[in-house]
């Protein structure tokens, strides 16, 4: 067993696991955030994606012991007290899930692909900056509406500049 | 309409949890003194199991119990049963083997459950169960589809042949002769592929057990958690069913695999009380691909003769269909009564006559997935469909439409009484939609950048909304297959809608709502709708097969208006009139011709508070039930067409442009209706591009992850451009079709269908995937250097 | 997961000494590769020497005509680095094609390098740009550090500190992905530094990255995607699944081999 502490959703935890413990595994199990799933074992569905030091990662393919310090956003910390973030604003308006189980880590993503690429967003980078998430429900269709305008009401709201914050090669 | 009611696209109610995090899945939940379930399963096809050595793994730390399938024996409980009674052609039953929970004897297919470890925590089970010796007795493994009764290895003794039954449907000899009438005959070979369901939530259970009350309750990921209440109490004896509970709460996609009582959830409920724990287990992912029911795996040959002009005359088919190591729960109705009926398509066909052989196979079992039986007949029609016009010489659409049922009602040679339906306006408002006529300008531009472009067609009908109870029953079904409803109005006026269907994605909670905010007038937000309880709603059929919206909502439908009845007795009462002079509209009761009126909250509260009637009159209350048995199936048809583009050089195929017009008579709520179509058709290109569970000679699963089986990503498909056409179901009070399954039903055989345009020849099988396609083309290349 | 001992050491030097003191431990790097095997239970490691706090493993730096990057540079830092877009385009490319952006946030240099999957891209840059692997024992040339499937010349307690780039004047990179799992079915990377060329293949052959002197000697004349018209490369040593058989795979090739060029060119 190992000592951990780490913020998440703002808040200071900390615990006693073993070092087996999967980021996922200390969110959803020690701290009850089970917003965040676990739809595969290989690191590809992305269904436990949230955000460590302001980037997505896939919660299911990182230990928790490497996240000593971090700050971690999870779904569930994600809203700004009562009022929703623009983009779990815009799943629900244009119907970017069904199911529901992909939601989280699709609205993770979705965060983050604005983080990476700013608020003016075309379908043809929305669907490829979705690599790392498998929805069976939609067929993605909502989804990529979805994105495009959560990204547009998150630079509505200051939560993403014009601007590409941070320039990706291409 | 209203901005809540019937056919407005109305916000989920559901979604607030869900984009949340605040969604609450099976695995999401967890008992006071929970121990972990970890199977240990079979890395063998097929073996005996001559012996199973238990002892050092039972000694492990945190090792709770260890139970194999004597066990299951010594306590009496009974095996997974397949619930559709399918007879041969000579009239004698189906011949089943058995399918115990965990293997006795002998394991059939890589990923059985030879035993089960309990234990303090997941690692420790999972450790224990590696330290458990199991002494196999290696057999030969049956893989193969199309040559599985041709085998030596007999998977079950009590089938020999691996035959499970060689039935029929149709009439033999007045097909034959219509062939041997025809003046042109397309003959076509076709395989189905085999498919993994892979809803995004794996399987989880947790059964637990109240030593007080003597009670269980188990929370599953069920589609249909009082059927697999029926079935785990029935013909399980786990406990009578006042005894078991089964709560299925969010449920994260199911597609057919999540009807099935499976193994797991059979033990974790079994040993809750063995061990004196609540017992947990959650499926992983490649435990998902090894154990969920699987879908498809057909081959097929099959017919269609015509006469000189190109009209229809009859269609043959044979087709062999794997069923797995062992029959899942309704897997055997799925090749046969969900199959065969729907080989007419959309087509005036005088004479059609199918055969269909099942097969044991040392494979996961197969069972319904998405669609169920009518992708893989929509698949054999619309191949044959678009090759005879092709061989005729033929536009396909005009091929089609020559063909086409114009007249209702519809009486097919296979079962099926089509009841409405207007196929020729689909087709033209999606012809309008892709710009047909602008394909030919568009091939040639492809073709001037070294691309092959091509157009597909697919005019589907699928029998959903299932089903009518008496047919299904002479038909083999265990169970009827009617929906129950309960509306239960409060004192206050607000709602509570329970019903037997259960949402796994579909919106129940916001399109069941709109139904009752619609009819009673009341608000939307005042409507909660309660499934997936045993305890809480009494009886359901539980949802699959298209049949919530036109069976599930018919009930609630039948419930409201006993709701209205009643509330116009309260009404006379108050209101001091006769019963007779009551009218209700818009969330009002009044008196004909006054202006006496009684807004529905308060007829409510006066059912509730009841100082207006006379002792026995009439019942205090305002809550109604009802159950509702479909007399027909619904027949929702549609035509898709896929317009896609390959580089030949590379054999990627990029699908341009999508186009599906449906007809799902009349809709609640659009935005559902279009989000089912386009996660339809995501399904349906993926069996036609990227999906197959392929297994070896020696029956391992060689795509068992995500790693190897290729699902559909963001990146894969374009948008849908979806349209609607509307005539009404007439068999339900609200005239719905239901829309599931369309999207899956009609998209593989659009995709294959632009794919052999583009190619100019036939020879390519789903999945279609880059080599493949590569390989076709170069035949097509080579093919148009030699003209 | 078999248990295992955790430890986050600050320096290369302190992760060298845990490696060579306790048994049986192994380096975590972005984990995206072991994780999931230790998940699997296919790697049992008694220790992980978690190098993510080894600062002195990260970083990006022109030096005179190299491009150094540290083996805790991730790719998504490779593919944002204005150093690396400037210096060698190619790279950066390469480096935001890898996985998806999760796993791109995780996932280094370093121990792409170090696992040297058959199907990972980095081989194929550091082979074609003629790169140094630098560990903290010594300097190992690509041509000589990757040394067959998931084989390379690292000793036990060898840990990988920076990879060095010559600057090529001109570089390419050109993937097939596999449509199910994203990794390379075929990669191609084509440098042009000075009169040395270099194409070097990844995720089709029997061995790991290798080069192909044919489609090298052709591009020799003109340094053009047309010079490579009719050039096939054989499916001997080709390997082959149910994804792509050898054939498909060798076919493939040639074609990302133009691609590639095409890319380095400014034709793409």
């Amino acid at each position: 067993m190992a000592n951990l502490s780490m913020t998440v959703n703002g808040k200071a935890v900390t615990a006693n696991v073993d070092p087996r413990t999967l980021l996922v595994q200390f969110l959803r199990e020690n701290l009850r955030l089970t917003g965040t799933h676990v739809g595969c074992d290989t690191s590809q569905c992305g269904a436990c994606v949230v955000h460590l030091d302001g980037k997505a990662v896939k919660a299911c393919t990182t230990l928790a012991l490497s996240c000593e310090g971090a700050s971690v956003t999870t779904i569930e910390g994600l809203a700004n007290g009562g009022a929703l973030h623009p983009m779990q604003e815009a799943f629900r308006e244009h119907h970017g899930l069904q199911c529901g189980f992909c939601t989280p880590g699709m609205i993770m993503s979705a965060v983050d692909i604005v983080n990476r690429r700013g608020n003016d967003l075309d379908e043809k980078t929305i669907r490829e900056d979705l690599d790392g998430n498998i929805c069976r429900c939609t067929g993605y269709h909502n989804i990529v509406k979805a994105v495009a305008a959560g990204a547009e009401a998150m630079a509505g709201q200051g939560l993403a500049s014009k601007e590409p914050p941070r320039q990706a090669a291409e | 309409m209203s901005a809540t009611g019937i056919g407005a696209p109305v916000r989920r109610k559901e979604d607030h949890r869900f984009i949340t995090g605040q969604g609450r899945y099976t695995d999401d939940i967890n008992r006071p003194g929970q121990a972990h379930a970890y199977f240990l399963r079979s890395p063998h096809a097929h073996a005996t199991l001559k012996k199973i050595d238990t002892m050092a793994a039972a000694a492990m730390p945190g090792v709770l119990g260890i139970f194999t399938g004597d066990d299951l024996a010594a306590d009496k409980v009974g095996g997974l049963i397949c619930g559709w009674m399918i007879h041969n052609k000579d009239g004698s039953p189906m011949r089943a083997g058995p399918h115990p929970a965990l293997a006795q004897g002998k394991v059939r297919y890589v990923g059985d459950h030879v035993a089960v470890v309990v234990a303090e925590t997941l690692a420790q089970a999972r450790d224990a169960a590696e330290a458990i010796v199991v002494d196999y007795g290696v057999l030969p493994a049956v893989v193969d589809t199309a040559t599985a009764a041709k085998a030596k290895t007999q998977v079950h003794a009590e089938a020999p042949d691996n035959t499970v039954f060689n039935w029929h449907l149709g009439d033999r000899a007045a097909t034959d002769a219509a062939f041997k009438a025809a003046k042109h005959v397309t003959k076509l070979d076709i395989v189905n592929n085999r498919l993994v369901p892979n809803p995004m939530e794996p399987r989880a259970a947790v059964g637990d057990y109240d030593q007080g009350e003597g009670a269980f309750t188990l929370y599953t990921t069920s589609q249909n958690p009082h059927v697999a209440r029926l079935v785990l109490s029935a013909f399980i004896g786990i406990a009578p069913e006042n005894k078991l509970r089964v709560i299925a709460p969010d449920v994260g996609g199911g597609f057919g695999s999540k009807i099935f009582i499976y193994a797991e959830e059979t033990v974790c409920v079994w040993v809750a009380k063995k061990v004196g724990r609540p017992v947990k287990w959650t499926s992983d992912r490649t435990e998902a691909f090894l154990s969920d029911a699987h879908g498809r795996d057909h081959v097929t040959h099959a017919e269609l003769a015509m006469d000189a002009d190109g009209k229809m005359l009859a269609m043959r088919v044979h087709t062999t269909a794997n069923l797995g190591a062992y029959l899942s729960t309704f897997s055997s109705s799925v090749p046969t009564y969900l199959y065969a009926p729907l080989l007419s398509g959309q087509y005036d066909i005088p004479a059609i006559y199918c055969e269909v052989d099942a097969v044991y196979t040392n494979t996961a079992p197969v069972d319904a997935y998405r669609g169920a039986g009518r992708p893989e007949a929509t698949f054999v029609v619309e191949r044959l469909v678009e090759v005879a016009a092709r061989q005729l010489g033929k536009d396909p659409a005009k091929f089609r439409t020559q063909n086409f049922i114009k007249k209702f009602p519809h009486q097919t040679p296979v079962i099926m009484m089509y009841d409405t339906g207007n196929y020729g306006a689909s087709l033209k408002k999606a012809m309008e939609i892709i710009d047909y006529k602008g394909f030919p300008k568009r091939r040639r531009d492809s073709a001037r950048s070294g691309k092959l472009r091509g157009i597909g067609f697919s005019a589907y009908i699928e029998a959903c909304g299932i089903a009518p109870s008496a047919a299904v029953g002479s038909l083999g079904a265990g169970v009827g297959l009617w929906e129950s409803a309960e509306v239960r109005v409060n004192p206050i006026g607000t709602i509570e809608v329970l019903t037997g269907s259960h949402s796994h994605g579909q919106g129940h909670e916001t399109t069941f709502a709109q139904l009752v905010s619609d009819r009673l007038g009341v608000p939307l937000e005042n409507v909660s709708i309660v499934h997936g309880d045993t305890d809480k709603v009494q009886m359901g059929m539980g949802t699959y097969g298209s049949r919530s919206g036109a069976v599930g909502m018919s009930a609630i439908f039948k419930a409201i208006d006993k709701v209205i009845a009643k509330g116009k007795k309260v009404a006379a009462y108050v209101l001091e009139a006769d019963e007779a002079d009551i009218d209700f509209k818009d969330g009002n009761f009044s008196v004909k011709g006054t202006d006496r009126t009684l807004d529905f909250g308060s007829c409510a509260l006066q059912a509730y508070v009841a100082h207006k009637f006379n002792g026995q009159d009439l019942e205090p209350g305002l809550k109604e039930g009802a159950f509702y048995d479909p007399t027909n199936f619904t027949f929702p048809a549609g035509v898709h067409i896929c317009e896609l583009e390959i580089d030949p050089d590379t054999g990627v195929t990029r699908i341009e442009r999508w186009a599906a017009v449906d007809d799902f008579g009349n809709v609640i709520n659009p935005m559902i209706v279009e989000g089912q179509v386009h996660g339809g058709i995501a399904q349906g290109v993926g069996q036609a591009l990227l999906e197959g569970a392929r297994y070896n000679a020696d029956g391992q699963l060689v795509t068992a992850s995500f790693m190897d089986y290729c699902m559909p990503r963001a990146d894969d498909l374009p948008s849908f451009e979806v349209g609607m056409t509307v005539t009404p179901c007439p068999s339900n009070p609200l005239g719905i079709k239901g829309c599931g399954e369309a999207g899956a039903i009609a998209s593989p055989p659009a995709v294959i269908n632009a794919i052999t345009d583009a190619l100019g020849h036939e020879d390519i099988a789903m999945p279609a995937t880059p080599q493949a396609v590569w390989r076709a083309a170069q035949k097509t290349l080579s093919r148009m250097a030699a003209e | 997961m078999y248990a295992f001992t955790y430890h986050r050491p600050a320096t290369a030097r302190q992760a060298a000494s845990l490696l060579a003191k306790k048994e049986d431990a192994k380096l975590l790097a972005g984990g995206h590769t072991l994780l999931p095997t230790m998940k699997q239970r296919l790697a049992s490691p008694g220790a992980l020497v978690d190098l993510s706090s080894c600062a002195d493993l990260k970083g990006i730096a022109r030096k005179g005509r190299n491009l150094v990057i540290g083996a805790m540079t991730t790719h998504a830092e490779v593919a944002a680095s204005p150093e690396v877009q400037e210096a060698i385009p190619a790279l950066a490319y390469l480096a935001s094609h890898i996985g998806d952006p999760h796993v791109r946030h995780r996932g280094t240099i370093g121990g792409s390098v170090a696992n040297n999957d058959p199907a990972a891209d980095y081989p194929a840059a550091l082979l074609a740009l003629g790169a140094t692997v630098v560990t903290n024992k010594r300097k190992l040339p690509a041509e000589e550090f990757f040394s067959g499937l998931y084989e390379t010349a690292l000793e036990e307690d060898e840990i990988i500190v920076k990879v060095s780039f010559p600057v090529a004047s001109k570089a390419g990179y050109a993937k097939f992905r596999n449509p199910a799992s994203r990794y390379a079915l075929v990669g191609v990377f084509v440098a042009k530094r000075g009169s040395e060329i270099a194409v070097a293949i990844i995720g089709a052959g029997e061995g790991g990255v290798f080069r192909w002197p044919e489609a090298e000697a052709a591009l020799k004349g003109r340094f053009a995607a047309k010079s490579l018209d009719g050039l096939k490369h054989t499916a001997k040593g080709i390997n082959g699944d149910i994804h792509a058989d050898a054939e498909y795979r060798a076919h493939l090739i040639g074609v990302m081999a133009k691609q590639a060029v095409a890319q380095a060119t400014g034709k793409a």
